[in-house]
């Protein structure tokens, strides 16, 4: 849950999305809901700084940042590696 | 319809008949990048973000003037995107650093790949890229074409003029 909030905060702050962050469902596309390839970088680098962990060239793709259920996937795949 | 070879008018461009051309197919990507955007990346994450996105060669280019910087980063960011839209990545993994942005000595740019994104452009096909990038105030914008070799499938979904 914990992890969920702080993905949307990121989201709100530099998903450039259309639509509140916080409203979205966890499954939602959010490419679909406005969020532009640049604005997911932004986002990777800020999930980066928030859950201090840092995203392997391996995991950079488009499906990884395309739902707040997928960041949470990835990040929980990255935290248990460390 | 009439189907025979049409008369051209004289000046019209003909293209000759091209062993190459009808055996490889056009793909084009295309991407814009609100410049701000960038300026405001910079500011947030630094020396991380440049990094992430950008090789040596670019950021030395790039970063020449504070000036100008945010624009070439930001037309550079757009060639990226418009190559991958090019390649039709879905799910495989990429870095931005594998796909590179060149200046010859006249100041034309072109793309450069490198290590698996080089691999990936092989295996669908590539034979050529072409690049076109431009910034003006709030917007830079690039476009990819892409050459490859035909499949099966593109000859199922040959375009008919009508």
């Amino acid at each position: 849950m914990e992890t969920i909030s702080g993905i949307k905060q990121v989201l709100k702050e530099h998903g450039r999305l259309a639509t509140d962050a916080t409203a979205l469902a966890d499954d939602a596309d959010l490419y679909q809901a406005g969020m532009t390839s640049h604005a997911s970088v932004n986002v990777m680098l800020a999930l980066e700084a928030q859950f201090d962990v840092e995203f392997p060239d391996s995991m950079l793709k488009r499906g990884v940042f395309s739902s707040i259920a997928t960041i949470r996937e990835a990040l929980e795949t990255l935290t248990h590696a460390a | 319809m009439y189907t025979g070879s049409m008369p051209l008018p004289p000046g019209e461009f003909a293209p000759p008949h091209d062993e190459m051309a009808e055996s490889t197919a056009i793909v084009v990507g295309t991407d814009l990048v609100q410049v701000s955007e960038v300026s405001k990346a910079m500011e947030r994450f630094g020396e991380r973000y440049l990094r992430r996105l950008f090789t040596e060669a670019e950021l030395s280019y790039c970063l020449e003037s504070a000036e100008v910087a945010p624009s070439r980063l930001a037309a550079r960011f757009a060639a990226k995107e418009a190559a991958l839209k090019v390649l039709r990545l879905t799910d495989q993994s990429f870095s931005w650093r594998c796909i590179e942005v060149a200046r010859n000595p006249g100041g034309w740019c072109y793309l450069v790949l490198h290590g698996p994104m080089r691999h990936l452009a092989n295996e669908a096909g590539f034979v050529a890229f072409s690049l076109s990038m431009t910034h003006e105030g709030a917007y830079a914008q690039a476009v990819v074409v892409g050459q490859r070799r035909k499949t099966l499938a593109d000859e199922r979904i040959k375009p008919t003029l009508s």
